[in-house]
């Protein structure tokens, strides 16, 4: 990577970190549209416990630690450390299985 | 809009996860086709960034909120199918790791936010493209308005779910209703957002943008 796409990624890596850490932060604990829509017209009670509801940061970390702000903060980290290597892996991975097709050819 | 498990009965469930197992495959294959080296790293941060929008909640109206999709975000940024992939690699780890939008759900919900959002949402944005006069900033504000309009439509498709193995005995109608209401004021936020972001990269590095006019892939070297 040349150093004007470190920079650009360096700054997107850093506003992402700032979403998932500090903006997170900021998040209204209202029911999302689709919650929303389940209470009022009366199926929420439908919804079934998550199967992986015991899991350390389920519910972005809402039973980590006393201090929410700690939690919301570390699921967030976590989280974008998480869809960043998995998402990265897998397009690296997919570039790397189909090589030619995007090779610069003077024939396109 | 991640739909946790109950709401949708296992049937359709299962049949959802095939068709979205089937689709990320072929999803994958395309996005080889076409995805260039550079933009690799672009597709990582987007997901990144999808995963991490997505955690905040915006207020909307009284007792109400709503977060970014950032299917035509993704798919603006690195092209159909790897938005796709994107969406699904978000709500894969949503589902497993922070217990958000069930496992039997994740079918339906990598359907209404993977292909709607990002591959509808992208089709809508090129003809929205398409209409507008030959200029770098109608980039943004396609991808502004597909974003809104990709809101409603996401909630569309789980209507039609609802129609199809809803386990509770509502009106269909009057769940059609409050869904198209609510998403199409959640869609103002995903707009801006998604019209904010676009336009930030396509002025800092307009040459990885995916669904700028003037995309050429790995050429760009080349040529410069």
């Amino acid at each position: 990577m040349d150093r004007r796409n470190r920079i650009f990624f360096g700054v997107g890596l850093l506003v992402v970190v700032v979403f998932a850490v500090v903006v997170s932060q900021f998040a209204s604990g209202n029911p999302d549209g689709l919650e929303y829509v389940a209470g009022e017209e009366g199926f929420l009670d439908t919804a079934e416990d998550h199967t992986l509801g015991d899991a350390p940061l389920a519910g972005y970390g809402e039973n980590l630690t006393d201090n929410s702000a700690v939690n919301t903060a570390v699921a967030g980290l976590l989280g974008v450390l998480v869809t960043l290597g998995v998402g990265y892996g897998i397009f690296w991975l997919v570039r790397r299985r189909f090589p030619d097709h995007t090779k610069p050819t003077a024939s396109r | 809009m991640h739909i946790p498990d109950g709401f949708i009965n296992g049937v359709t469930s299962a049949g959802f996860g095939v068709a979205a197992a089937g689709g990320v495959g072929v999803a994958v294959r395309k996005t080889g086709r076409y995805l260039s080296e550079r933009q690799v790293p672009l597709a990582g941060l987007a997901a990144a960034f999808v995963f991490a929008a997505q955690m905040f909640n915006f207020p909307v109206l009284s007792g109400m909120s709503g977060h970014l999709l950032g299917g035509v975000l993704a798919a603006v940024l690195v092209g159909p199918w790897a938005g796709f992939v994107v969406l699904a690699v978000v709500l894969v780890v949503q589902a497993v790791f922070f217990a958000d939008g069930g496992l039997t759900a994740l079918g339906l919900n990598i359907v209404n936010m993977g292909l709607v959002g990002a591959i509808g949402g992208y089709a809508l944005y090129r003809l929205i493209l398409h209409l507008l006069p030959k200029r770098r900033q109608s980039v943004a504000l396609a991808a502004g308005v597909a974003g809104f309009v990709s809101v409603p439509l996401a909630a569309m498709g789980f209507v039609a779910q609802f129609a199809l193995g809803g386990t509770a005995d509502v009106s269909l109608g009057a769940v059609l209703v409050a869904m198209l209401g609510t998403h199409l004021l959640i869609g103002i936020g995903e707009g801006v957002l998604t019209s904010l972001v676009v336009g930030a990269v396509m002025t800092s590095r307009s040459d990885l943008v995916y669904g700028a006019p003037d995309y050429r892939g790995d050429r760009t070297e080349e040529l410069v």
